[in-house]
């Protein structure tokens, strides 16, 4: 690890003004991506700003009938909120089956949007990785890419977006609130939120140096049968080869994101349009896909998987 | 003592203590976080220094030079230990390759330096700063693409094949046959508590406290890779946390903290990063296995063929996936043949149960094969196949073979009259239900051991032996062993384990610990017992040991009356001779399990599991099962999702963490049932005792996969059994 400055901050401002002051700097929320990736030195921030005193801890209302989640609300705290539990099922859904309790106690609403890729040449500093050293190579193309991505991704990289909770958020038309160095603040569409890698796969997202997470934000209950499945190997404490993240009605009408895929969560307007035609929808999520040998499986499972969500929402036997 | 003939009763058959629910009696140290595990034992000698290994970045070349002027210059270092500068250290008993030294790089983070500085964090970070120039070589890092080719086995009277009868002819006329293919991975220990190890020097004379399996055979490695004498090197290891084999011999940990602390003139520390674990230690071969057998229509094998390829770097031989199949099942022609192929990768070697469970992961699935294409019920095929005796060798009768006990046992447990009997006609809402089972077969060895006991003048005795516990129990059946011979309470007496200065015992491995540990300390108290009585002028083998005391007829002594003038202390070993060549001495279970299959997705989960177990006497009734389902849990994770992936363009696994090397969680492991069955094997062991440390994990696989077949109507023959490699063949939603 690298020697680095810390230091806490109290408000969000102050945040973004301390990250703007030191150069190098990175916010530290519950660690848990973070320091491991310290510890490999592939994050070799030179100051870390402690943002768990900003006070950023408190789902409230919104005028619009919604919800606001601070960025430092844990993934627990959230995910037990019995609002969350009851309006927004689908995300307290997803962020039970990511991490593990303990993770999950320390992880927070911004830190896990902003968790990097699972990609095994990543964390391994002797290979190439463009999002780790951009212009090396991509080693990860035609080694060992099972649980790679198979759409939205590039030459460059084929990397997925490996969290949970932001499928579940896609689906909901979540918004990410933020406050930048300057004080100025905005809102970004979660469907915006991750850039498809490029070129770039070292830049993940639209925030821009500095700029701090301060809440999610979301629209008003949808209703509907809310439902977080995930395929994974083992039965926790793995990461989804796919996962599929759907409010249905109980005829099949609704909309779905599709996680494990690609360098976001994938949502495709065509996708919910042709719902609950699990074929058409299946194939709108997949469109242009390019696998590898070994991921290819992946676009007869987001079908089987979609099918198997519809069969559930249908209220065929669980 | 030299056992030679089988026990007739013995003071054992009392199973006051011995054969009781005991709960370990190290639990508390363990769960107060007190047991002084290798890297925590800070207070053994002053002023630690922290070493962190260099690693390799590629599999296969050569150093040409390291520059360290960067990572001198880091704040803390104390001194940086490079591979070039001391020759390639000898070979150490069962290495394959140089553990360090030379400039030659063999595999994947092989140990290039070791970087000493005052904390774990400054030698981390200077470690990275640690400069290599790397000529590289390609190397042959592809099993599939090498095993067509893969030589024969050299054994020590020539290649590994044997043949009994025709089994050509035999094959070729059978009115029922399969030839089948199946392969295992790459598979790691992925124990909990990575390799470790602390060197302190005092002159010549060299101590580790370390985390290793086999103190005697590690003891004198040490002793050849450092060039010193035995007696001057000491190794400790009271508590290991799991092993699996990967501890059966010193790795790179313990010679890089003895050189380091030699350079560094203070005590150095040394753990593995998770990542060397997995690439720089060793791992089970990967293994491609061909079955073919010919039966009778009533299911009777007339012919038995099994071939087995597997990889190692040069040198070592590889997973022996055909060992059980010279022994399990009847059949009077037979082939059986080994072949290795030389590969680039970490060195493969002995993982729990190395050879029965990959090879019986292909065997018992090609019998389950056998027995659909006969019609039969599987557990029946394995039943007519019975032999009591060595099908090899005739004349070699098994000691005790409770085969068709154990299936009849579990299938009747298990319920296995009400299982699926239509591959994929068993649903419940979306899950697709399965039964499968398997036979589990696992040697039984016999191994000298040695132990002291010390009847102290309070009455309380001591054991000692350098007896490893790997997490298995060995603390508490020792104790159990010499309460039940000294009539005493367990809590007079006290175990101490894992020291080099103690007697040597058989260690841990080869599932061989518990009953040649407990027979060296049964020894030991036979002539405790014999001194003591001698005190009393009473007839050993009459005199009763009870309560503290001695008695014979209407006299009773207590035994602090015997050690009234000072302790007493005893030492004796086991030592076996031509039992094991006169009688084949192997374990025995019976596996079912229950999965289901998610029709639309291809999830797999078992949802119960059980094994009816025939292993000798069971010490410890709680133990032995905690090694079983331990066991079980492991080959849930051989079976569904443990694989070390290669990427064979580089040479080395690339899931090097735990959380890209899947074993089960919690949520994976359903319920699981034990069954011993009551068997006493006097030929096996004074104590009556068999091995029961891996037969639980000797044909779960299979089993899994049988049921997997069974739910689904589709046979995967490449473990682990993971969606990718079903899913097109289920049925359409
Ligand atoms: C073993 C393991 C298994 C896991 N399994 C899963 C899984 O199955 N599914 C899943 O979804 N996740 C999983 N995770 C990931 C986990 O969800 C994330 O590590 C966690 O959510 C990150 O949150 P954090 O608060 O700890 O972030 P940190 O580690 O503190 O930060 C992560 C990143 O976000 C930045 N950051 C943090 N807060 C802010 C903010 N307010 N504004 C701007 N930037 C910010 C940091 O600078 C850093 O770059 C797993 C993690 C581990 C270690
Ligand atoms: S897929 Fe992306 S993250 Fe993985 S090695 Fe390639 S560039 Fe790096």
């Amino acid at each position: 690890m690298k020697p680095f400055s810390y230091e806490r901050v109290s408000s969000p401002a102050e945040a973004a003004a301390a990250a703007a002051r030191a150069g190098g700097a990175k916010f530290i929320a519950g660690g848990t991506n973070l320091l491991d990736l310290m510890k490999l030195e592939i994050e070799t921030p030179r100051h870390l700003v402690d943002v768990t005193g900003t006070g950023l801890d408190e789902i409230t209302e919104t005028d619009e009938g919604g919800l606001r989640i601070g960025a430092l609300v844990s993934n627990t705290a959230l995910a037990s909120d019995e609002r969350v539990k009851r309006d927004y099922a689908v995300l307290s859904r997803a962020i039970v089956a990511g991490a593990s309790g303990q993770l999950r106690n320390k992880a927070t609403t911004g830190g896990n949007l902003l968790q990097r890729t699972r990609c095994p040449y990543f964390y391994d500093t002797n290979q190439a990785c463009n999002k780790r050293k951009p212009g090396r190579g991509c080693a990860a193309k035609e080694g060992v890419s099972r649980q790679l991505g198979i759409v939205g991704v590039s030459d460059a990289c084929i990397a997925t977006y490996p969290g949970d909770m932001a499928v579940a958020l896609r689906v909901l038309d979540a918004v990410v609130e933020t406050v930048k160095a300057d004080g100025t603040t905005r809102a970004i569409p979660l469907g915006d939120f991750h850039r498809l890698w490029g070129d770039t796969p070292h830049i993940e997202t639209v925030l821009e140096p500095g700029e701090m997470i301060t809440a999610v934000t979301l629209p008003k209950p949808l209703g509907g049968t809310h439902i977080y499945h995930k395929v994974r190997d083992r039965r926790s404490y793995a990461f989804a080869l796919v996962s599929v993240a759907a409010v249905l009605d109980a005829d099949g009408h609704g909309r779905v994101a599709i996680g494990g895929i690609a360098p976001r969560p994938w949502r495709v307007e065509a996708a919910d349009a042709a719902l609950p035609d699990v074929k058409v929808a299946a194939r709108a999520l997949t469109q242009g896909a390019s696998p590898t040998d070994q991921n290819a499986f992946k676009i007869a499972l987001v079908e089987r998987t979609l099918a198997g969500v519809m069969a559930k929402a249908r209220g065929e036997a669980a | 003592m030299k056992y030679t003939t089988p026990a007739g009763d013995t003071v054992i058959d009392r199973q006051r203590v011995v054969g009781q629910p005991t709960t370990r009696i190290d639990g508390p140290l363990k769960v107060t976080g007190h047991a002084p595990y290798a890297y925590e034992r800070h207070d053994v000698a002053a002023n630690q220094a922290y070493g962190y290994i260099v690693p390799s970045a590629i599999a296969k070349g050569r150093v040409r030079s390291i520059d360290l002027a960067e990572a001198k210059a880091q704040p803390g270092v104390i001194t940086i230990l490079t591979t070039t500068e001391v020759d390639e250290l000898p070979l150490g008993m069962g290495h394959t390759v140089p553990l360090f030294g030379g400039s030659e790089i063999r595999f994947y983070h092989q140990a290039l330096a070791l970087v000493v500085a005052e904390t774990f964090e400054q030698a981390r970070a200077a470690a990275k700063l640690v400069r290599v120039d790397y000529e590289r070589t390609q190397g042959n890092h592809d099993f599939h693409a090498l095993a067509p080719d893969a030589p024969l086995v050299e054994g020590s009277d020539g290649p590994d094949v044997s043949k009994v009868g025709d089994f050509e002819a035999a094959y070729a006329s059978a009115p029922v046959s399969i030839d089948v293919t199946y392969e295992t991975p790459h598979e790691s220990h992925a124990m909990m508590e990575p390799h470790a190890s602390i060197a302190a020097w005092e002159g010549e004379k060299l101590t580790l406290w370390t985390s290793n399996q086999m103190i005697a055979w590690s003891k004198q490695a040490v002793a050849k890779m450092l060039d010193l004498d035995p007696a001057n090197v000491r190794l400790d290891s009271p508590f290991l946390g799991g092993g699996f084999g990967a501890k059966l011999f010193v790795r790179v940990d313990a010679v890089v903290a003895a050189l380091a602390a030699k350079k560094a003139g203070r005590p150095v520390k040394v753990m593995l990063d998770r990542p060397l674990v997995f690439n720089n230690t060793t791992h089970r071969s990967a293994t491609i296995q061909r079955l073919r057998f010919g039966a009778e229509r009533d299911g009777r094998l007339t012919a038995i063929s099994h071939e087995c390829t597997s990889g190692n770097l040069a040198g070592q031989e590889g997973e022996n996936g055909i060992a059980q199949t010279r022994l399990l099942y009847a059949g009077a022609n037979r082939y059986t043949a080994q072949r290795i192929a030389r590969l680039d990768l970490p060195e493969a070697n002995a993982m729990r149960a190395p050879g029965e469970t990959a090879g019986l992961m292909a065997l018992e699935g090609a019998m389950d094969e056998l027995a659909e294409k006969l019609g039969m019920d599987p557990v029946e095929l394995r039943i007519v196949n019975d032999t009591q005796v060595d099908p090899e060798t005739p004349n070699r009768p098994y000691s005790s073979r409770m085969m068709v006990e154990c299936l009849r046992r579990g299938a009747e447990a298990f319920g296995w009259d009400k299982r699926n009997k239509t591959p994929g006609g068993m649903r419940e809402g979306r899950w697709l239900i399965g039964h499968g089972m398997a036979v589990g077969f696992r040697n039984s060895v016999q191994m000298k051991s040695a132990a002291r006991v010390r009847l102290s003048s309070n009455g309380k005795l001591t054991v000692e032996t350098d007896m490893t516990d790997i997490g298995t129990g060995s603390y508490t059946i020792l104790a159990q062993t010499a309460a039940e011979m000294l009539g005493l309470p367990l809590e007079d007496v006290t175990v101490t384990l894992g020291d080099s200065d103690m007697p040597a015992s058989c260690g841990s491995g080869g599932q061989w610990g518990a009953q040649n540990s407990t027979s060296g300390v049964y020894a030991a108290c036979v002539k405790l017992r014999e001194d003591i009585a001698g005190r009393f002028a009473m007839d050993p083998n009459t005199a009763e040991f009870i309560d503290g005391e001695i008695r014979a007829g209407a006299e009773s002594r207590k035994l602090t009356e015997a050690t009234a003038s000072g302790e007493i202390v005893a030492e004796d070993s086991v030592e076996y001779d031509e039992l094991s060549k006169k009688y084949q001495q192997s374990t025995f279970a019976g596996h079912f399990v229950e999965i289901a299959v998610d029709a639309y997705t291809g999830e797999t989960y078992v949802r119960r599991m059980l094994a009816a177990c025939a292993a000798g006497r069971i010490l410890n009734p709680i133990s032995a099962r905690s090694q079983v389902i331990g066991a079980m849990t492991m080959g849930v994770g051989g079976a569904l999702t443990e694989e070390l992936a290669v990427d064979t363009r580089f040479g080395f696994f690339v899931n090097h963490d735990l959380a890209g090397y899947e074993v089960p969680v919690h949520a994976d492991i359903p319920h699981q049932e034990v069954i011993f069955l009551d068997e006493l094997d006097a030929i096996a062991s004074p104590m009556k005792a068999k091995g029961v440390g891996e037969l639980g994990l000797c044909g779960v696989g299979a089993a899994v996969a049988n049921a997997l077949y069974n739910a689904t109507g589709v046979r995967v023959r490449e473990y682990p059994l993971t969606l990718d490699k079903y899913l097109d063949k289920l049925p359409a939603v």
